[in-house]
């Protein structure tokens, strides 16, 4: 957008501008996203528990619902424990909001050529959960300056689960990095192009069970039930937020739903295909962008379509589990993340490690013989990105790469 | 009206940030308030990295120091200190034998910047010339042993089997250092 714009005006200010119309679309995105999401949880758990969910204010479905909520929050006293550290307890709830909100930055939202993102990272997954784990930082100041033990144990509990799960939440994600030879999200996503066979969760057993163990994974460091322990309202009085009012807990709350937003996101990234539907509608219509810009435009406005469709159910199925299981006890969490979660983890990535090296670039998909017109419609409109082996775009970076290591074999094989 | 170079901006922004909160840390008494400041001053270093196009140090940065380091230093605060731990008071002669070491290090490392040449700042068009690259693929490339810069120069696989049989060294200490102990007396239960 900047090059764009620099044509007509001067660069600074294009820079300036499109810099401010990235920053407004991922907070509008992270702060509506909460405001349909927070209905939504009502609504889903409504019906879960056989009951309407909120109807009353906003006529149908009771779409004014969270307006009225934020109104009653912004009215609402800015209290302060007496013993409280004044500074922190105000500043914690801004360190949560602004490390749930960093994470869209390197989230992509429409790959190829001009991928639709804020910022164009080529460590982009790591980057993501490198800047969710600032969240627990938040919520331990937060625990610590409320001068309450109620905040302290939610604190202490939420930072050891949070801290406990990133381990295998990390391994997860090297499986899909391993796949895709890349550590840039946009490369990862574009590498499932075609049918969903070549999702990274159907090319081999391996990430197919590791993609569950994601799941859960990340709905732990996001803090959701079976393991929000740490916000427990019945044994910790609401965990490490007991002490904040109005706008302050409001913020807690956007922040845990843009987390949840964004690790959708990364799972339908990672495993779902990110932007390419089950289907691969856009090739057939030829809508590509090497048939123009405009119609490029719209094949990226169906890619950001699917792919946050693809996160909005994740998190609903995150809303599902919160209300059909019961929450699990501190040491049950605990074993969960270190004795279930990381062992598997571990081994699947192995496995993983292994399909790549016994059959490289192939998937599951391609072992079994599918009808030949399951292939044959596939091949019609993206004849390229059909090879499995083809789904790693060598770039010229890669090649110099190879090159440089071509020319020093010894030191390679030494190494190795 | 091209006035403002936004590489230098976001250069001085982000350094002096991290300046600022590293100034912060030393003044303020409260623990806890220091090790909030020391985290804006590493996520603004982070800042500094990826300005400078290694983007992985600077996550690095920020998932190691900010994310990491920190979290178990508050955890330590939280857990070791007691009330006259909290507040912490400096005296005269700690300010001063702070002074003198850390001015040194400033003293030795603004020289050594200056007194290399290419350091000592380039022109707009040099500087925009300059294009960062992608960094993952090298930096693991060279821990594995070979230099995709210079194929001539071996990489860096000693060292970095070094820092991890260091790092799993100190993890086991830890871990025995932590273990539980049989009581011998109720002074080390208190």
């Amino acid at each position: 957008m900047a090059p764009f714009l620099s044509q007509y005006i001067w660069t600074w200010l294009a820079y300036t501008i499109a810099g401010l119309v990235h920053v407004a679309l991922i907070l509008n995105l992270v702060a509506v996203g909460a405001l349909v999401f927070i209905w939504l949880e009502r609504k889903i758990s409504g019906r879960i528990q056989d009951r309407l969910g909120p109807t009353r204010v906003g006529g149908k479905f009771g779409w004014l619902q969270t307006l009225a909520d934020g109104i009653k929050l912004l009215s609402k006293e800015d209290l302060a424990p007496g013993g409280a550290d004044h500074f922190l307890f105000k500043i914690a709830p801004y360190v949560s909001f602004c490390a749930s909100i960093a994470a869209f930055i390197a989230i992509p939202f429409a790959g190829g050529e001009y991928p639709w993102i804020a910022q164009h990272l080529n460590v982009g997954v790591f980057f993501v959960l490198a800047v969710m784990g600032l969240e627990v930082f938040g919520v331990i100041l937060a625990g610590y300056s409320s001068a309450s033990k109620w905040s302290l144990f939610g604190a202490m509990r939420e930072a050891a689960q949070v801290v406990s799960f990133e381990v295998p939440l990390g391994m997860c994600v090297v499986v899909p990095v391993l796949i895709a030879g890349s550590l840039d999200l946009v490369v990862i996503g574009d590498s499932q192009a075609g049918w969903f066979t070549n999702w990274i969760v159907f090319h081999d057993p391996f990430t197919f069970i590791i993609f569950w163990v994601y799941c859960t994974c990340a709905t732990a460091s996001v803090n959701r039930a079976p393991f929000d322990l740490a916000e427990a309202e019945s044994e910790l009085v609401a965990g490490f937020h007991t002490e904040y009012s109005g706008l302050r807990w409001s913020f807690f709350f956007m922040a845990e739903y843009g987390s949840m937003f964004a690790v959708g996101l990364l799972a339908s990234i990672l495993f779902l295909g990110g932007w390419h539907g089950p289907i691969p509608v856009t090739d057939f219509l030829g809508i590509v962008s090497e048939n123009g810009p405009f119609v490029g435009y719209l094949g990226q406005l169906i890619g950001a379509v699917n792919v946050i469709g693809k996160g909005v159910i994740a998190v609903c199925v995150m809303m599902w589990i919160r209300w059909t299981l019961p929450r699990l006890r501190i040491d049950q969490v605990m074993a969960t993340g270190l004795k279930y979660c990381t062992p598997i983890a571990a081994a699947m990535f192995l496995g993983a490690t292994l399909w790549q090296l016994q059959m490289p670039g192939k998937a599951f998909f391609g072992l079994i013989d599918l009808p030949a017109s399951v292939y044959a419609i596939g091949d019609g409109g993206s004849a390229d990105k059909k090879q499995p082996e083809d789904a790693v775009k060598p770039s010229e970076e890669q090649d110099q790469i190879a090159q440089a290591t071509l020319a020093a074999p010894k030191l390679t094989r030494k190494g190795l | 009206m091209d006035a403002i170079y936004w590489p230098s901006f976001f250069f001085f922004l982000f350094s002096g940030l991290a300046c600022a909160f590293a100034v912060a840390v030393l003044l303020s008494s409260n623990i806890v308030r220091m090790a909030f400041y020391l985290v804006l001053s590493l996520g603004a270093t982070a800042g500094l990295m990826f300005l400078a196009g290694a983007e992985f140090v600077g996550a690095m940065q920020l998932l190691i120091y900010v994310g990491g380091t920190l979290v178990l230093l508050i955890f330590g605060v939280m857990l070791t200190s007691q009330e006259r731990f909290v507040v912490m008071k400096t005296w005269a002669g700690d300010w001063v034998k702070a002074f003198l070491a850390g001015g040194a290090l400033l003293f030795i490392l603004t020289y050594a910047a200056f007194s290399i040449p290419e350091w000592r700042g380039i022109e707009r068009a040099e500087a925009d010339a300059i294009v960062a690259q992608p960094s993952v693929t090298p930096i693991a490339m060279g821990l594995l042993g070979a230099r995709t810069d210079d194929p001539s120069r071996s990489g860096y696989l000693l060292p970095f089997e070094i820092v991890s049989v260091h790092l799993l060294v100190v993890l086991i200490g830890a871990a025995y250092l932590a273990r539980a102990k049989r009581s011998r007396s109720n002074i080390e239960k208190i």
